[in-house]
């Protein structure tokens, strides 16, 4: 078989790597459950940069076994949470120029302090699974069958909750769970936000506010916003989950009538979810 | 040390497709085990930003399946499985509805239904949505009915590598747990495949990590057979600028939105490529008409085209195109309300895999199974935007139903051959062996140069030769990699083995390549730039053959029934460019009454 001749010259490609001539130090944390330390990384820039491009020239030119979570590299799966320069956030949208401070050319890298460490950047965050397992799912009415007829603005409180990617940054800073490791007490606020999302779905019915009340320990949340500050989605989540969630349940268990109407008849608040 | 377990049917990957099987399988009864290399619910389906496309009529009421159909085999260049197309465009009404049902969440039309959005290629506003981040619902409320599915468990990053055999059937699959670098042997009665596509053997794509074709090249060793492996999509938006974001997606919404295509001399180009459908053509014309333009010195400063959405003002970008806000804002520092992005197309997505059973997803593997983007035969040789979350749901749950009645039916125990297991272990350990040899990072790197020059958006006969002969080159060499630590989370020691995974597949795109000797969709030959009618009758199949060698051959289509083949004649009508061109009429006035640019 003869080939056609080739029309074009070549296919390749010159690209424009946008290199600025200047490096940064990545100061990255490096061990396992056992014990470890900081290890330094110089690292030429490109404009641009995220701390993930960073730690992926890292593992192509220096230490190809340094270990790091991530998949889109595009701000939508919250996998590479780790925490720059002692602050939570997401390795792929944080510019290393944003970060770093001309005279003093280091970047921090270490893991999520909320959660046991696996290998070097990579935490083990399966409790947070658990967690979610616990939650009973969304349940419609029964014989209620979509498709629903639902309006936007009925939409549009949820949407913020649903946007949740599940990066665990907020369970990282919280201080219930950091400082305190008081994961046997509160859910977190992811778990807040996945409640709010479901509580305030317009065709769910189940209710969610005892477990809030008892295992899920909305009480614990002081207010402190750290959560929101950190969220990389903008989801306000003590203003727009913990705290309307803190009024359901004060509007049930604390309004003076109801709590003297149940002194009166003390039945059961209501059902426990089902187990599972 | 291993890890061995038990299960009726093994779902590897899980995302949307992996996960609409698992539920399938187990509502049907069976023990079901998710296998996923990433943590659960960061799949690449994540990514899917636009929508999901239904004939639901919500806005549109002319609109049905038997339009979407059309549509789609027009899109597909008419060398799709039809009938996967007919059962698509059927069910994947079903399937939308069957999400809200879960607690999924859409936009609303004004009438409180789900609200749909226009999109490329498609004849009627057709696209259910959430924003720009459908992928993300669509993930969420999956995982959620998964977890709490009786009979299914999921493993976290554990990565199988090989299927294993038994008495001439898949009967399981081995690998590694990424956390503790543990060997990994999982005995099954039916194995589904949910793994997929492939982008990362190219240098500029919107693929993870995770895109490296494990699952194709996992059928291909397991004897299943190869189709279409020369069709792959290149979305015409990904991101150009900063180099760490090139490649990045820039949904299609933007432009089902109004957005404008223009090039460095503020000409709306598509016009000239598309008079009618012009930005909601389809993805194959309107990624070769950007690259056309920049070609002809009429590109961006970067080597792409501007894309503004501007004129749609603040508030409606920010309502529609939330996570592109974002996006830009955080990775360029580009304010896409205020000025327009700067794009060119990047590998995006996989039309081709392993060769399907319309009805039950079934290989040619016995006891194997494959759904969604591993699978071919949908899309045929271009996929619209829209159908691939549809293609995950409809067929991830036909592929799941036929496993669980497949490992039902099974009689005996499945008991692998051990030494497939012992062989894969070995290959997967052996880099860490060797103080001195190849690096996995830097070969990749070579990989993907060779096929974004050989095998992307335009080939030739030479172009493909090429990007071959680099293939068989990194093959030899890839027998001396070399990566130092230890077997737990090791990054390198992972790419060591995908890398391999990647060489089969792009040993596939460039055979099959060579074989079509036309243009076609996705494919671009430059020395054959028509359509051959001869070659819309066949599919290119690749399979194992004697001695090691991959073979290429065509395999006829089966001809399509009357009435079926009466859908697909006419024309893709246009769904909604009007928010686009009234804008377009408006920013030419204003610039021939400034006389600028």
């Amino acid at each position: 078989m003869t080939a056609a001749p080739d029309p074009l010259p070549s296919l390749r490609i010159t690209y424009d790597d946008g290199v600025t001539g200047r490096s940064a130090t990545l100061r990255v944390w490096r061990g396992d459950a056992t014990g470890g330390g900081f290890v330094d990384y110089e690292v030429p820039l490109q404009e641009g940069m995220v701390v993930l491009d960073a730690v992926h020239w890292i593992q192509a030119h220096r230490a190809p076994d340094l270990a790091c979570r991530w998949n889109c590299k595009a701000g939508k799966c919250g996998s590479c949470s780790a925490e720059i320069n002692g602050r939570p956030a997401l390795l792929c949208k944080t510019r290393i120029e944003a970060v770093m401070r001309p005279t003093d050319p280091v970047v921090v890298v270490q893991p999520m302090q909320a959660f046991p460490i696996v290998r070097d950047l990579v935490t083990d965050v399966s409790w947070n699974y658990e967690v979610n397992r616990s939650i009973q799912p969304f349940t419609p009415a029964p014989g209620e069958q979509a498709p629903f007829i639902i309006h936007e603005a009925d939409i549009a409180r949820v949407e913020e909750h649903r946007r949740c990617i599940e990066c665990f940054l907020c369970q990282d800073v919280c201080h219930v769970l950091r400082e305190h490791q008081g994961q046997a007490q509160f859910f977190g606020p992811r778990f807040m936000v996945r409640l709010a999302s479901l509580e305030m779905h317009p065709k769910d019915v189940a209710d969610r506010l005892p477990q809030l009340a008892g295992e899920a320990g909305v009480m614990f949340c002081n207010i402190t916003k750290c959560c929101t500050e950190v969220c990389p989605e903008h989801i306000k989540i003590t203003d727009n989950a913990i705290i309307p969630l803190k009024e359901r349940l004060a509007d049930r268990q604390f309004d003076p009538l109801r709590m003297l109407w149940r002194r009166l008849r003390p039945v059961p608040m209501a059902k426990p979810p089902p187990p599972g | 040390m291993t890890w061995e377990g038990d299960t009726d049917v093994l779902v590897i990957g899980a995302g949307g497709a992996g996960m609409r099987a698992a539920i399938a399988a187990a509502e049907a009864g069976c023990q079901v085990l998710v296998a996923c290399k990433s943590l659960l619910g960061k799949a690449h389906t994540v990514m899917a930003e636009g929508g999901i496309a239904a004939a639901l009529g919500n806005l549109d009421p002319e609109d049905s399946w038997q339009v979407h159909f059309g549509d789609t085999m027009r899109g597909g260049g008419m060398v799709n499985n039809w009938r996967m197309v007919e059962l698509f465009a059927h069910e994947v009404i079903d399937r939308v509805i069957e999400l809200e049902q879960w607690g999924g969440v859409f936009s609303r039309t004004p009438a409180g239904r789900i609200s749909q959005r226009a999109f490329g290629a498609h004849s009627w506003r057709r696209l259910a949505h959430i924003g720009d981040r459908t992928g993300l619902e669509l993930i969420r409320t999956c995982q959620d009915r998964l977890v709490h599915t009786p009979g299914v468990r999921v493993e976290m990053e554990t990565t199988l590598t090989r299927l294993l055999q038994h008495r001439g059937r898949v009967a399981g699959a081995c690998g590694y747990r990424r956390d503790t670098g543990e060997l990994v042997l999982i005995r099954a009665r039916a194995v589904v495949l949910a793994t997929g596509g492939w982008g990362r053997m190219y240098r500029i794509t919107s693929n993870s990590w995770e895109g490296t074709g494990d699952g194709a090249a996992m059928a291909y060793q397991a004897g299943a057979e190869l189709k279409d492996m020369e069709f792959v999509q290149f979305h015409p938006t990904g991101m150009i600028w900063p180099p760490g974001a090139r490649g990045i997606l820039v949904t299609e919404a933007v432009r089902g939105e109004g957005g404008l295509l223009r090039n460095s001399q503020g000409e709306r180009f598509m016009v000239r490529y598309d008079p009618i459908k012009k930005e909601l053509s389809s993805r194959d014309v309107v990624a070769r008409s950007i690259f056309k333009e920049v070609q002809a010195g009429r590109g961006s400063s970067h080597g792409g085209a501007f894309l503004d959405i501007t004129h749609r003002g603040p508030q409606a970008i920010r309502r529609a195109l939330p996570s592109m806000v974002e996006q830009f804002e955080s990775l360029a520092g580009v304010d896409i309300t205020k000025e327009p992005m700067e794009v060119a197309p990047t590998i995006h997505y996989t039309m081709g895999g392993v060769n399907v059973d319309a009805e039950t997803g079934a290989t040619t593997a016995t006891g194997l199974f494959a759904a969604g983007e591993v699978a071919a035969g949908l899309h045929g040789a271009n996929r619209l935007g829209g159908n691939s979350l549809g293609d995950i749901l409809v067929f991830g749950r036909r592929a799941g139903e036929a496993a669980a009645r497949d490992a039902l039916g099974l009689g005996h125990r499945p008991d692998p051959d051990r030494r497939q297991a012992e062989a894969e272990w070995r290959l997967l350990r052996e880099p860490l062996e060797r103080a001195q040899g190849e690096n996995p990072f830097a070969m990749h790197r070579e990989l993907q140069e060779a096929m974004q020059s050989g095998a992307a958006i335009a080939r030739t006969e030479a172009s493909l030769r090429e990007a071959l002969a680099t293939v068989g080159e990194l093959r030899a060499r890839a027998e001396r990699l070399a990566v130092p630590g230890g077997p737990a989370y090791n990054p390198g020691l992972s790419t060591a083995r995908d890398l391999r995974f990647m060489l089969t597949v792009s040993e596939a795109i460039v055979r099959s390549g060579l074989e079509r000797r036309e243009s076609r969709g996705s494919q671009w030959r430059l020395d054959f730039p028509e359509r051959d009618p001869e070659l819309g009758q066949v599919n290119f199949v690749a399979r194992g053959a004697e001695g090691d060698q991959m073979a290429v051959r065509p395999v006829p289509i089966e001809a399509m029934p009357a009435p079926l083949r009466h859908l697909t004649e006419g024309e893709t009508r246009v769904a909604a460019t009007a928010l686009a061109d009234a804008a377009d009429r408006r920013q030419s006035a204003g610039r021939t009454n400034r006389g600028d640019r």
